[in-house]
């Protein structure tokens, strides 16, 4: 056997374990290096894993930051009543700005009334960022998400303009994280940077975390347009002609309403849902993000200009 | 099933080569034998192929993010991919394999466990070759393998492959390397990746992938004596509650070794020893924590420590130093400045420092020591910094962990250089 001459007593960490002990000490990190951050919770399950790991590394005492959410105002409503309850039941502050009050004040401005909101929020996030003077945000980005993020580092420099700039990235070796920046710029932090879409699942499940219930299979009015699942909603009725129907589906990832679509799945439990994910044949962003189709470049794109 | 049945935790992997060794392919192949690549990205990927008027699929732009990239054809910076066998999980930093880029690849190869060298079976050792090797047991990396790609081109010649052998350990002697193993495949047959083939009987060792999942992960940090860098301190001085009143935890990753309950310990740079009261995650005790854990540790005694400072084991002290000599790689495009003062990042703790002397400058492809008196970017050279603060360090050889610095431009805040302890 290849290198039996090295093997110890040591017992190596579980993957799960490894991932965990790794972003908690990226999230200490960010404590230890940055003097506001902020922690984006969304109610997403990305989110959902963010906020347990951070439990896990600053209990027992409270976290040193609030956690932030940039609302598009076109969330499904279980998620957002989750989002409260759980920033209320581990008793930490939450902060929410939103798209509309930055449509509001005029900067924003859609194209068109039903555009997604989803790029939008860069903005809100930046006048979010201005107004509290947060130097970090940390959030739930995995690089196995979408091509532009495998080169994303784990501690993202972005300038006064919110702009990530991929030719112009700190080199990152070892674990010497440098969270570092000038009054006006920012760090992303990216504590899960190194999780795939089944880590997220199976960490849910061991850690029996609460999910808001669209994550589950649910019976749900959709059309098909254009190939995808278009969920049928107060904000994205039917068009002419097209035909409603009811199918059981559940989210992959839910984000503004306009631009996620569900898949179809009989998975209502974490196992079925673990099960499903291991032997896909589509990406989460593919199967489920409308608004990354456009262009092989769309999220290199929308992280220049700010996004997470 | 949803529960591997084992598991075999995580490793790190880096993989060394151009495209013209096979190296996107070779990624590609791991990542489409162990079903890592899902249809809509080969959808992509095949249109993308199609409309550059190739026949077959390129597996290489499955590496090739960003867009610049992609219009230029190359590969400009460190990308991670990943995938999984079930039992393991495995990340691949994929670094390019240009002259130009020894920044990115000695940045991939810091957090990597095992390096993947690539040899084109035509082509023999060549000087990239070398420099790859150089630069990997530079870095540190415990595990190298020689893959002799493109068997299929040589007809599977065990000669040809044992002749390769032969070449690259007379230059790994030169270097110090110790161990290293070989492997024949071919990548874009996929012989010897995942499936044995029928080409390569006379090879008796493991494929690539039963290699991959059974190299050892962290073990020689383990053995190396208990350090723990102390990241925050939790003091959440909660009145109402007569535990956490007085409640003073030390946040930290265990760098290396392992700790338990009871055992003395001596915190630097004060000296002070007391005794490991207790070790907590997430609020709950543990009896004990080994490397690359993140923990909680509370101790006996009430001691004053912050951020910067490092919790050993009493007896087992790290060395303290105002004085840095190490080996450093510059990885800023404006050159290291005799003039200027630094910033050293080692473990959590900053220091000022400035450079005191360039003992020489090696030539990554011949090996050659210089005399130079300014680095460049992707300068490797052998150097000392005078330091404002001391540090507690190890010899990188000895502890990746305490052997590992960072240097920060204070000016623009940026990473410009990454050095190794002597």
């Amino acid at each position: 056997m290849f290198f039996s001459q090295q093997q110890t007593a040591y017992q190596h960490l579980s993957h799960l374990d490894w991932l965990e002990a790794e972003a908690i000490h990226i999230l200490r990190e960010v404590a230890g290096q940055c003097s506001n951050p902020a922690l984006l919770f969304s109610g997403g399950k990305d989110s959902i894993c963010l906020l347990r790991l951070a439990e896990k590394a600053f209990r027992p005492g409270r976290f040193p930051f609030p956690l932030l959410h940039i609302d598009t105002g076109h969330n499904y409503p279980e998620v957002i009543e989750f989002r409260d309850r759980k920033a209320a039941e581990i008793g930490e502050r939450l902060i929410v700005r939103s798209v509309e009050d930055s449509m509001q004040r005029g900067t924003v401005v859609l194209k068109h009334t039903d555009e997604p909101r989803n790029k939008h929020q860069s903005v809100t996030l930046l006048e979010a960022i201005e107004e509290h003077g947060f130097d970090a945000c940390i959030g739930g980005a995995r690089r196995d998400e979408e091509k532009a993020r495998a080169k994303e580092r784990i501690m993202s420099f972005r300038d006064e303009f919110g702009q990530w700039d991929p030719k112009n990235q700190r080199p990152e070796l070892w674990n010497l994280y440098n969270a570092r920046s000038h009054k006006g710029e920012n760090i992303r932090a990216f504590p899960i940077s190194n999780w795939t879409e089944l880590d997220v699942w199976q960490y849910i499940e061991r850690e029996g975390l609460e999910l808001p219930s669209i994550y589950f299979a649910h019976t749900r009015p959709i059309v098909y347009r254009q190939g995808a699942i278009v969920p049928v909603t107060d904000i994205t009725p039917a068009k002419a002609g097209e035909e409603i129907v009811d199918l059981q589906v559940r989210f992959r990832t839910v984000g503004d309403i306009t631009c996620t679509a569900p898949v179809i799945s009989d998975a209502d439990s974490l196992e079925k849902i673990i099960a499903e994910t291991a032997t896909t044949t589509i990406t989460e962003r593919g199967a489920t993000r409308l608004d990354d189709q456009a262009s092989e470049a769309a999220m290199e794109q929308r992280k220049k200009e700010g996004y997470f | 099933m949803t529960h591997p049945i084992e598991d075999h935790g995580l490793l790190r992997l880096l993989t060394c080569g151009s495209v013209d060794d096979g190296k996107s392919t070779l990624i590609g192949r791991l990542l489409f034998d162990s079903k890592s690549i899902l249809a809509d990205t080969l959808h992509a990927i095949t249109k993308t192929s199609q409309r550059r008027g190739m026949q077959d699929v390129d597996l290489s732009l499955l590496t090739d993010g960003l867009q610049a990239e992609r219009e230029q054809g190359i590969t400009i910076d460190v990308a991670y991919r990943y995938f999984t066998t079930g039992t393991r999980k495995f990340i691949i930093a994929d670094a390019p394999g240009h002259e130009q880029y020894t920044r990115n690849m000695v940045t991939a190869a810091s957090t990597a466990n095992l390096a993947i060298i690539l040899v084109d079976a035509r082509k023999g050792v060549l000087t990239q070759t070398r420099r790859h090797s150089y630069l990997a047991h530079l870095v540190g990396i415990p595990h190298l393998l020689v893959a002799v790609n493109k068997m299929d081109l040589v007809d599977f010649s065990q000669n040809r492959f044992e002749e390769i052998n032969r070449d690259y350990l007379a230059f790994a002697e030169q270097l110090g390397i110790r161990e290293v193993q070989f492997i024949p495949l071919s990548a874009l047959n996929g012989d010897m990746v995942v499936e044995r083939g029928d080409k390569l009987n006379w090879y008796q060792g493991q494929t690539l992938m039963e290699i991959l999942e059974t190299t050892p992960s962290a073990q020689r940090r383990h053995a190396a004596p208990f350090r723990f860098p102390v990241q925050y301190v939790c003091r959440p001085q909660d009145a109402s509650n007569p535990r956490l009143h007085d409640y003073r935890g030390f946040m930290g990753r265990v760098e290396s070794g392992s700790i338990a309950v009871g055992e003395r310990v001596t915190v630097l740079p004060s000296g002070l020893s007391s005794t490991v009261k207790a070790i907590e995650l997430g609020g709950e005790a543990l009896a004990d924590a080994a490397t690359e854990q993140s923990v909680t540790l509370l101790l006996a005694d009430e001691i004053d420590i912050s951020r910067g400072d490092m919790i050993v084991k009493t007896g087992e002290l790290p060395t303290q130093t105002k004085q840095l000599d190490a080996t450093v790689c510059w990885l800023a495009e404006s050159p290291l400045d005799q003039a200027r003062t630094y910033l050293i990042r080692h473990t959590t703790r900053d220091t000022k420092a400035k450079l005191a002397d360039i003992a020489y400058r090696v030539d990554v492809n011949s090996l050659e020591k210089q005399t130079v008196n300014q680095l460049a970017m992707n300068d490797i050279a052998k150097v000392t910094f005078k330091l404002a603060q001391p540090l507690l360090v190890d010899a990188y050889a000895q502890n990746r962990g305490t052997g590992a610095f960072i240097v920060i431009d204070a000016s623009t805040n940026n990473t410009v250089g990454a050095g190794m302890i002597s």
